[in-house]
């Protein structure tokens, strides 16, 4: 290990007038993390059902200039892509995420769509991926990267359009690391953790000139959100 | 980045005269604080969590050495490396060392003070490697030349005429026909000059707004997704922070996180919290090959168990500086280093000595909003004041002041000289001025009858009225 290293756990340990931790004292920290306890989590998203978490999602989303549309089931779902490419003159042609839900899409109903399935080229317009969860106290998508869904989709094109089953959505960020340690098996130490997770609030922005809001600073300019509320999806 | 905080004074007086400067800030003090309040009037438990995130962090701080470790080992468990730095030259070599690993001949760069605490973009320019800013407000004044004004809003000095002026000079390909008028049309030339950028760059170089130890993982907050596209696209993520940005759990980061875009730009949530752990498993189709963190100490072990270790805490949001009278009369490049505003004025002198930061503690009128406003409770004012000790101490301020003071205090611990020689000024200037009622201008005083007129006294002191007023009573 690095002298930089020992000199400067040294020197914390020198300032807070003790040794490195040991028995108890570790034990307690060891604890803390095995448990990480959840602290306040503001009312606005408690105790709602599912109903109530999709409204609050929904109003939150609007909000900070996200658009959200509801589908009763994936069944739905291509009709909503293409009218939403059509209503922004949009390519029929877009990269989709290789997730299994992308897959049980009956596309064939719009033959004129035509998916790539991977992560985008830098010319893609337009990227179509599923979310992994999403918080209803702030409008926030939950994505994670790996092979369903490449994390690059999520920024280089300029329109984002996000697959959501309606069950996924959840109260507070605290809720969303819970659906993500349970999914890896109760932990999501080190390795089991995802390369990459994702919190996206709206579509990317910048107030850096003048402090004027203006869309679309690097990633995309616009975000739209199918909220597919069929009960059976998981 | 070199100091010129000694120079406050000077620089706060060329600040007050520059007219763009002045209108930049006006547009600041009216939209900060209010969208700050407009927030969190919607977020009844924000009380609360400001209390609660000052027991995470001072958690952290008592126990830092024991999480770090945690962090490395996690960070390691999943593939990346980090690596520790005494002092920015250590950090800026950490940083060569990779991108030459490397081959990389251009960098991207998220936002992140910590970079511009080691003066990393000269550093490696000279050095051969190109950087180049991302985060819109970045890449401004890294093409000006000029360091950031505030920690969140980097160009918030500028218009957007001289943002024009600075695209026209510098992008030679750009048509003279082109309107670059509004903020729109800027935005979206920098986003065509930046994209190519990104997809060419070898490294991508980030901050950490936390660093989580349960997981080993670094997260950054963004509104534009400059910050994503910098760490996704380049063969190498390299992670720059200083050590108190450690937090033991997710949990606890979504705790702060409900602190920080409220406090900073007054929204719920930046557009962008991206949680990155280790590189790209063997199974991702992006992201990067190699993980790295780079642990800055650079004076804040010194601070832990001092009376500055309160300054910690500090989660880098703005609000201090945003709410500021002095900041938001002379703007974020008058104080001289990276950090401006009132967690500068502690900051400064805690991490390049008071000797080098002089004026700083001193630039407050201590009317206490900073700590009102600072999502981790940080008694700024009252850590301005140990620094004004220790400047008293160690001689650091102008003779006239310590004589000044020393003729004040002497007097003070004598109460009835004090009284005496009180009553003859205030009825002498009572007596000077009772035609004009005020003074335009003072001697020992003209510092201060520069720029506004004293009102006289009445001729008589508050003990005198005071005494008189108990004897009528007693009458």
């Amino acid at each position: 290990m690095s002298a930089a290293r020992d000199e400067i756990l040294g020197k914390i340990r020198g300032s807070l007038g003790r040794g490195p931790l040991t028995g108890d004292s570790a034990a307690k920290l060891e604890a803390r993390l095995a448990n990480h306890p959840v602290g306040i989590i503001p009312r606005r998203s408690e105790g709602l059902d599912r109903k109530g978490l999709t409204k609050l999602f929904e109003d939150q989303a609007i909000e900070i200039a996200t658009t959200v549309e509801r589908v009763s089931s994936l069944a739905d779902v291509p009709k909503a892509v293409a009218d939403y490419l059509a209503r922004f003159n949009l390519p029929a042609e877009f990269a989709a995420a290789p997730d299994p839900l992308v897959d049980k899409v009956p596309w064939g109903e719009r033959p004129l769509l035509k998916l790539k399935r991977g992560k985008p080229s830098p010319t893609d317009a337009v990227g179509l991926s599923v979310g992994f969860c999403a918080i209803a106290e702030t409008g926030t998508l939950m994505m994670l990267s790996g092979p369903d869904n490449p994390s690059t989709l999520n920024f280089l094109p300029d329109d984002h359009i996000v697959i959501l089953p309606a069950s996924r959505v959840v109260g507070p960020m605290e809720a969303a690391w819970r659906r993500l340690r349970e999914s890896r098996g109760g932990t999501a130490v080190g390795p089991t953790m995802p390369r990459t997770v994702n919190f996206i609030t709206g579509p990317s922005r910048t107030g850096d000139i003048e402090q004027k809001l203006e869309m679309g600073a690097h990633g995309p300019r616009r975000q739209h959100i199918l909220i597919v509320e069929d009960e059976s999806l998981a | 980045m070199e100091s010129t905080a000694s120079a406050f004074k000077d620089n706060a007086h060329d600040a007050l005269g520059n007219k763009h400067l002045q209108s930049a800030l006006d547009k600041m003090r009216a939209g900060f604080p209010q969208r700050r309040l407009d927030a969190i009037g919607k977020l009844p438990e924000f009380e609360d969590l400001r209390e609660q995130g000052r027991e995470i962090k001072n958690h952290v701080l008592e126990n830092l050495d024991w999480y770090l470790e945690r962090f490395e080992r996690n960070v390691t468990a999943a593939g990346g490396h980090v690596h520790w730095a005494r002092t920015p030259e250590e950090a800026r070599q950490l940083i060569l060392g990779l991108c030459r690993k490397l081959g990389a001949r251009t960098v991207t760069k998220g936002k992140t003070m910590i970079a511009e605490e080691i003066g990393l973009n000269d550093f490696l320019e000279a050095e051969g490697v190109i950087p180049i800013e991302t985060d819109l407000g970045e890449y401004i004044i890294q093409l000006r030349r000029e360091p950031p004004s505030h920690i969140i809003a980097p160009a918030i000095h500028l218009t957007k005429g001289q943002v024009e002026e600075t695209f026209r000079e510098i992008h030679t390909s750009l048509p003279a026909d082109r309107n670059l008028e509004e903020p729109r049309s800027l935005v979206a030339e920098a986003r065509t000059m930046l994209r190519d950028k990104f997809l060419k760059a070898d490294v991508g170089i980030t901050g950490a707004n936390f660093l989580i130890a349960e997981t080993g993982t670094s997260v950054i907050v963004t509104n534009e997704g400059n910050g994503d596209l910098t760490q996704l696209l380049p063969k190498a993520h390299i992670v720059v922070a200083s050590l108190e940005k450690i937090v033991p759990t997710l949990e606890d980061a979504a705790a702060l996180l409900r602190l920080l875009a409220r406090s900073a730009t007054g929204q719920d949530m930046s557009v962008y919290t991206t949680f990155s752990t280790g590189p790209r498993r063997a199974e991702d189709p992006d992201g990067p090959g190699e993980y790295h963190v780079v642990l800055l100490d650079n004076g804040r072990s010194a601070l832990l168990g001092s009376e500055f270790q309160d300054m910690l805490r500090c989660i880098r949001c703005g609000a201090c500086m945003n709410h500021c009278p002095v900041y938001g009369a002379i703007g974020g490049h008058a104080y001289g280093w990276v950090y401006p505003g009132p967690m500068g004025a502690v900051l400064t002198p805690s991490l390049i000595g008071i000797e080098n930061a002089k004026h700083l503690p001193n630039a407050s009128t201590f009317c206490g909003k900073c700590e009102s406003v600072c999502p981790m409770k940080i008694p700024l004012p009252k850590m301005m004041r140990h620094y004004r000790e220790r400047e008293w101490q160690k001689r650091l301020s102008p003779p006239v002041a310590r004589l000044g003071l020393k003729l004040w205090a002497f007097l003070a611990l004598r109460p009835p000289l004090y009284h005496f020689f009180y009553a003859i000024a205030a009825q002498v200037l009572g007596l000077l001025g009772k035609r004009q009622g005020s003074f335009y201008n003072l001697p020992l005083a003209g510092a201060w009858t520069s720029t506004r007129d004293m009102p006289a006294p009445q001729g008589r002191s508050f003990q005198e009225l005071w005494h008189q007023r108990e004897k009528k009573k007693a009458a």
